[in-house]
């Protein structure tokens, strides 16, 4: 006779905890490497737009004039994709899933103000150096047209 | 010879949440035959080649299937690999291994829930799927996701998973199989599953051959084709590889030999572990697939041989590519096996081919 083979494992069922968590009284398990939502250190971004380009959703959006990161959640299938193609670890995938939301809002990440600032003073410094660099080559030529 | 009735079966049926439909020719209550419709949720993922890049195509390719998807983004890596001569590192080869294994152990768990609560059994289903919890936290400890990994790419693997956690697995799967085995003998022994599937839709050895079924499927009726045992991958440095065989070639065989193949993967994934050597994970990819090149790479997925085409064309983007899912090739048999049967176990036989309707039609 074969009946009753799951009634131990039932009956021990029947004693113990739940297997499953009572979310969201219960809080959840995050693992080390649980893929939960992207985070963006703004101040260590390049902004190159190398995670924008090869997002294969599209969830997100580089402005380097306006040094601004944009990803749309919804979007986003957190294949850790921008995280690794990252060249200065500015992206992170935190372990806790995005909060729900009802609206389709994109997150925009903006600069901080000093980073702004210091940033914005080294490209203006680069294209002053470039504009001499520049008016120097132009006068040199300048000088081997009037020789010749 | 009674009157014949057409009964139609599906798209939307409880039994099954994959959308197949059958028009079932009756005569009384025996099905006479069985016509199979399908084409209610193809999605133009083969298409898609065209707007992703063949790097980025792999996060297209492992939502094929929810429940292969490790095995669909295994398997598209492999044809990319071996239409760019790519080398893969040898401990990516044992860790994709580690993954696919333990991906067929969740699909066939998932599946055996699903047959019993296909037969009504409800708490063998509840168990089944307790257990098969386990693997999805493995999957997201070592990988980040449950269902979509996002870990396997054209040249190797994501991340790595340490030694130290390989051998925590397999601890976690040594006392899995303590529950699992008390599981199976519920499947195998309890006179109620027995009255339900021995002797229910019998496909023959040379039926299944004819019909060119895949699979534990096949394999339930006697035919011997298991991709891993011709794997040139990481598969062949297994000390022995035998294929999971019965001759009976009913649903109780086939629920049999998907319950053993749950144990050899346990056995694969131990032996993985014993041998998995240290070094990189992730060989460099660089330039794209030439002109005209073609290529195609064989997967032995939970539900049978896969079989994945890819065609380059000079540039970042891919001419073609194409699969050949399973359940695309098991459905004339298991039109075959319904044919004969009684109405009542129509579901049954359905269920026991394990269809996958969202990768066939992709």
């Amino acid at each position: 006779m074969g009946e009753f083979k799951l009634g131990r494992m039932t009956l021990k069922s029947l004693f113990s905890k739940p297997a499953t968590k009572l979310y969201p009284f219960e809080e959840p398990t995050y693992y080390q490497e649980t893929k939960g939502h992207i985070v963006i250190d703004v101040d260590k971004c390049r902004y190159c737009g190398v995670c924008a380009n090869l997002c294969p959703t599209n969830a997100i959006e580089v402005d380097r004039k306006a040094y601004t990161w944009t990803i749309d959640r919804f979007r986003c299938i957190q294949c850790r994709n921008c995280v690794h193609v990252c060249t200065e670890s500015a992206l992170i995938m935190a372990n806790e899933y995005a909060e729900p939301s009802t609206e389709h809002v994109r997150e925009v990440f903006e600069i901080s103000p000093e980073e702004r600032e210091k940033r914005e003073a080294a490209a203006a410094e680069k294209a002053a150096k470039a504009a001499k660099l520049k008016e120097e080559a132009l006068a040199k030529k300048k000088a081997k047209a009037k020789e010749e | 010879m009674g009157q014949r009735t057409v009964i139609p079966f599906g798209p939307q049926h409880p039994v099954l949440p994959e959308p197949v439909h059958l028009d079932l020719v009756l005569e009384d209550e025996r099905v006479v035959d069985a016509i199979p419709q399908i084409g209610f949720i193809h999605r133009g993922l083969e298409k898609l080649v065209e707007k992703r890049d063949y790097q980025r195509y792999v996060y297209v390719a492992e939502r094929i299937c929810g429940i292969c998807s490790f095995g669909h983004s295994f398997g598209y890596s492999r044809a990319i690999e071996a239409l760019m001569n790519i080398e893969v590192p040898e401990r990516a080869q044992h860790l994709r291994i580690i993954w696919h294994e333990l991906s067929r152990m969740h699909s066939h768990m998932l599946w055996l829930g699903l047959a019993a609560d296909a037969f009504g059994f409800e708490s063998l289903f509840m168990h089944t799927w307790r257990l098969r919890e386990r693997i999805l936290e493995i999957f997201e400890r070592t990988a980040g996701g449950r269902v979509i990994l996002s870990v396997c790419t054209p040249g190797g693997v994501f991340s790595d998973i340490e030694n130290t956690e390989l051998r925590a697995i397999c601890d976690i799967l040594a006392t899995m199989r303590v529950e699992y085995d008390q599981i199976c003998a519920t499947f195998f022994e309890d006179s109620s599953v027995r009255s339900r599937l021995v002797g229910v839709g019998v496909l023959s050895q040379e039926t299944a051959r004819e019909f060119g079924t895949v699979g534990p499927f096949a394999r339930a009726s006697g035919l011997a084709i298991d991709g891993r045992m011709t794997d040139t991958d990481a598969y062949s440095k297994l000390v022995a590889f035998e294929p999971i065989l019965s001759n009976d070639g009913d649903c109780y065989a086939r629920c049999w030999c998907r319950a053993q193949e749950v144990r050899q993967s346990i056995d694969i994934i131990n032996e993985m572990v014993d041998k998995i050597p240290q070094g990189e994970v992730r060989a460099e990819v660089k330039g794209n697939p030439a002109e005209g090149a073609e290529a195609f790479a064989r997967m032995e997925q939970p539900r049978g041989e896969a079989f994945y085409y890819v065609k380059g064309n000079g540039t970042k983007y891919l001419e073609r590519f194409r699969v050949r899912t399973p359940t695309a090739a098991n459905i004339p048999g298991m039109v075959a096996a319904i044919r004969g049967c009684d109405l009542a176990d129509v579901p049954n036989i359905i269920l026991t081919i394990d269809p996958c309707i969202s990768c066939t039609e992709r």
